[in-house]
Order: C-alpha cells, then structure tokens, then sequence
C-alpha cells in the first residue's frame, strides 16, 4: 500500500454524515459532485482549501449517522487520502475500506495533530508521523483480510478475486 | 462463555458452533435491502464488477422511499436505475411508488423479516427489525452488493450491552421516550460496535410499534444493532405475516455482556432531544421550561410513522386545531397503514385540525423534501436525527420526540406535554 503525505484538516468529534455530504445532494452519485458539497455546511472553505493527498483528522464516532456510502465517497473524491480518528461509526468504517480508502483509528493523532500540520502515514506499519511537530503516533495497521480488500481497490474487486 | 442473542444468530448463520466478540467472521444473509439512495450506488457497482444474478431474488427487497414520488428529475434518474435493476433481475420484493412504505415499517409488516433471521441493509435504520428478535444491521452499497451477488457478508462479531426494563410506562410515555431516555444517558457513541440486547419484564408493556421504534434508534447510539427477547407479543404479530419456518433465538443463561443497564420504565416521562445530537435530552418537564416555539412538526418517519404512533397523534388531535404558526405535516409509514389509519378515522381527524397528511416517503426526516426548514426554523419531529441541516437549512433545528408530544406540540406552537392540552 502506498504512504498519504498532506496538510491536516481538523474536525471534532461525532461528525455525522449528514454533514459530510448533506441528503439534499444524494439525487447524484457523480463522485466529483458529491465532493463539491463535502462538509459545507460545517466548513464552506474545506472544498476549496482541500489539496490532493490531504488528510483529515476528526474526534470521536467520526462518520454516525446514515449509511450513505456517498459520504466516504465525496471525502476521497475531494482529494483526501486518509481519515485519522479517534473512533468511527462502525458503517462509515466498513464503507470507507470497502471502496478502497484507507482511514486509521489513533486516539493520540487525533488529539494532538492540528490543522494545517503537515502529516505522513504509512499503512503498512501504521505509523503516523506528524512532520511539523516532529512527532509520532502507532496506529494499529489493518488485519489481513482488509489489506486485500484495500488493495483489491475494495470489496466487490476481492470478491471477484 | 455463552453468548448472547446477537451471537448465537451470528453463529449459526456462520455456521459455527460458537463466536467470540471481536471474531471475523462471513455469514449467510436471509435478506439484503436497499432503497433509492443507496440502491443506485449499489447497482452501479455491481454492474461495473459484472456480477450475474442476484444470489436468490426473493431474498433481495428494494424499497424506493426516499426521494419518492420522484422529487426531482436527478432523483428520477436515480430511481429508474433502481427500477431498471429490479425489472432485469426479477427481484420480488421490489416495492415502487403506489405499493411501497418506508423501509422499515415495510418489511416487518410484509414478513419478509422474522425473528433469529439475519438481515442487512444499505440503510443505517435497518437495525428496526431487531424488534422481532432478528440479527438486522445497516451497512453501505458495496456491501450490498456484495451481499446481493454472494448471498455472505463479513462481520466482526460485536460485544453486548444489556438493557434490562423493568416496571409499566406511565400514560404517553412510548418506546420513543424510553430510547431518547438511553441515548441520553449512554450517549451517541455509547455502544459503538456493539449490540443492545432488551429483557425484562417491562417488555409486556411494550407493543411491537414500540419497539420498532427502539430497536430503529439503536444506530442513533452507535450500535451495530438492537435486539429485543422474542415473547408472545412478537409471535403474535408475526403469526399472520411470516409463513416460512423460523427458529427463534434466546441468549445463554451465561451470556456475556460489557454492561448490564437497569431501566425502570415507570420512572420515565416523555423525553425530547435537542439539536444537534439525538442524546442531548431533556425531560418534557424541563423541554417545557425553555419555552420553544416551533414553526414546523412531522410525524413520521421509520421510528413513527406505524398506525400506534398515528393513533396517538390522532387522540390528541381529535376536535382540536393545530397553531397557525405550526405547519404539522403527518405522514403514513406504509400504504397498508394509511389505509387503516383512514378506516380508523385518523386522517379525518388530522385533516380537521389542519395537518397536511402525505403519501408514505422518508421525505422531510432527511431534508429530502415535503418540509424542508428555512434558515433558523425549528421543527419539532418523531424522527430519529437532529444533526445540523438534517431537514433543511444548516442554521434550522431539529428536536427530536413521540408522536403524543408532537400532537400536543402542534396545538400550542410550542413544546408542549401531552398532558397540559
């Protein structure tokens, strides 16, 4: 798996999915439209401070609320390579590995990393290296299974092996 | 160690003899669920990784309730893929504008779900169906359709929380006030990963409207699913819709569980939650003390829209007017209960008060459409989010309640218990 290298946008805890892409947009699944609104109505900037490879760092129960897999969709197609967070809800765990995109559970990241650092993950040993403090923090890597699911660029491309 | 109703359905459906909290493991679906959100994506996908057959098209339901009667020209075009899918691959269950209900008051009330059954769905309230004593959960459309070409879904076996309700309800106090009562002292993230398991002998004092409307908000603390001990209640209703054999589960007597809550139910009064999050609770009494005028209420929705949320309303209603300021928007959960809620003389009743009464749609609950909020309203709902712009504007808010708070709501404009109209 390759490494995500970027500048840390911060959010707080329960961030929902209604806010990551509100339903009002869910009439579409064109992954560029859909990251078009991702987090407006918390942050009107983010779309268009977002730079490919950014990472963005919430709380806790990152991603309740509803099952949309327009959420984890809008977030990757906005350019960002990683979620970092302190705990998921549990859908927005399994859809975000399910398309392919890679998001870490790191308490001590998540506290300490602040908006605008600039970040380095490496999936493979979970280690999350925060450059402009000269900090560390181990993340627990992914078990096997989802390594494949991940590299297969998600679920449905494992499944057909 | 014995394990818990979750558990055991897991096990068996996993074909093992026994599973552990935190164990991978992959497990046979009786039921894969979709609407027309998510559906498309689902299909879509599918479609790209050029999957046949659905794994059995009577095990597949697809539900279009969101953004239905198509609101929009892209919500068409969203739903004519769902439709197309469903007419290409025969699936049977496949319920359109004129048969369909929302979701999750559907399914219970066609049979297609029954207790110790495993159902998924790409929709996070799925966990409702854990009423009937059903291992049910949301996930997303990948999962779907994986779970539509497989028929198998992989799961992480979760840790339990126990509730065990004990004492008789006092008057309007529903299964919606007892799970904003929990949430509210759990919290949103409460029981991540985890399965709520409800016993005790307060059961008896609970319909399966009350229920469904728990086991729905088990999502709304963070819970992998909710799952009610299986009674006469249950077997009652299921006895005239199910017509396959089921096997019903009950937990080990050494069952496992991280927590063991003691919920007196005739302790509780009814319970309202304020924005932005669904355990910021209050009491109707201290609700009632912050004086909060509305401008719009809904009663509806996957939690309460069943025919006993409606005759709760509707008894409130009966002979009285809703505020001018109040717009009261009333809408049926399935095409079966607007038609007993028609015999019953419900919908008369709220039409003379002044309620707008609609077809069966998730509708407003997602800010979808039929009442959307304008920058800084408040509405008053029998839903189940009052995230921030959940039903409209980002600067509009949603406080959360039963059916009998929204009826007394609506009448004065502002919060209100149902015992002061």
């Amino acid at each position: 798996m390759n490494n995500a290298k970027g500048i840390a946008h911060k959010y707080g805890d329960n961030i929902d999915t209604d806010v990551i892409i509100p339903a009002r947009y869910l009439n579409t699944i064109d992954h560029k439209e859909l990251a078009s609104h991702c987090m407006e109505d918390i942050d009107k900037e983010f779309i268009q401070k977002v730079k490919p490879g950014d990472i963005m760092v919430g709380g806790s129960n990152f991603g309740c609320g509803s099952s949309r897999e327009h959420a984890p969709i809008a977030i990757k197609a906005s350019g960002i390579s990683c979620v970092i967070a302190k705990t998921y809800a549990r859908i927005f765990y399994r859809n975000s590995i399910n398309i392919g995109f890679p998001i870490l559970e790191c308490a001590e990241a998540s506290e300490r990393i602040q908006a605008g650092d600039q970040v380095e993950v490496n999936f493979d040993t979970g280690v999350i290296t925060n450059l402009t403090r000269g900090e560390s923090y181990q993340a627990q890597p992914f078990p096997e299974f989802m390594k494949k699911i991940i590299a297969a660029n998600g679920l449905l491309n494992s499944i057909k092996g | 160690m014995g394990m818990t109703m979750t558990q055991k359905i897991l096990a068996k459906k996993a074909g093992l003899d026994h599973v552990v909290p935190g164990q991978l493991i992959n497990a046979k679906v009786d039921m894969v669920l979709g609407n027309d959100v998510t559906t498309p994506v689902a299909v879509t996908e599918y479609e790209k990784a050029g999957f046949g057959p659905v794994f059995d098209k009577n095990k597949v339901s697809i539900v279009l309730d969101h953004f239905t009667p198509n609101k929009d020209i892209k919500a068409a075009q969203q739903c004519l893929i769902s439709r197309k899918f469903a007419w290409d691959q025969g699936i049977v269950n496949f319920f359109d504008v004129g048969e369909m209900g929302i979701e999750h008051a559907l399914l219970p009330e066609k049979g297609l779900v029954a207790p110790g059954e495993l159902c998924v769905g790409a929709d996070s309230h799925t966990c409702t169906y854990g009423a009937l004593g059903a291992f049910s959960t949301g996930f997303g459309s990948t999962d779907m359709a994986a779970a539509m070409a497989t028929g198998e879904i992989w799961f992480k076996v979760p840790a339990a929380l126990k509730f065990n309700l004990t004492g008789k309800p006092a008057p309007y106090v529903s299964g919606k006030d007892i799970i904003l009562h929990i949430i509210g002292m759990i919290g949103v993230d409460g029981a991540l990963y985890k399965s709520m398991e409800f016993f005790g002998d307060g059961l008896q004092y609970l319909s399966m409207d009350d229920r469904f409307s728990m086991a729905n908000m088990a999502i709304e603390a963070g819970g992998k699913n909710g799952i009610f001990a299986v009674d006469d209640i249950t077997l009652e209703y299921v006895k005239d819709r199910v017509n396959r054999p089921f096997e019903t589960v009950a937990p080990d007597p050494d069952a496992e569980y991280e927590a063991v809550y003691e919920i007196d139910l005739s302790a509780l009064e009814p319970t309202v939650a304020f924005p932005h999050l669904p355990e910021n609770t209050k009491t109707i009494t201290e609700a009632e003390s912050c004086d909060i005028a509305i401008n719009q209420v809904i009663i509806g929705s996957c939690t309460n829209g069943r025919l006993e949320d409606l005759k709760a309303a509707a008894e409130i209603l009966q002979g009285r007017h809703v505020a001018k300021t109040c717009r009261t928007i009333v809408i049926p959960a399935t095409q079966q209960i607007y038609l007993d809620a028609l015999k019953a003389g419900y919908l008369t009743i709220f039409v003379e008060a002044g309620c707008s009464v609609s077809t069966p749609t998730c509708g407003p609950c997602l800010g979808g459409h039929m009442g959307i909020l304008a920058a800084g309203e408040r509405a008053l709902a029998t839903t189940n989010r009052n995230f921030v712009g959940r039903m409209g504007h980002p600067s509009s808010e949603v406080y959360l309640c039963s059916p009998a708070v929204a009826a007394a709501s609506a009448i004065t404009g502002k919060i209100t218990s149902p015992a002061h109209v």
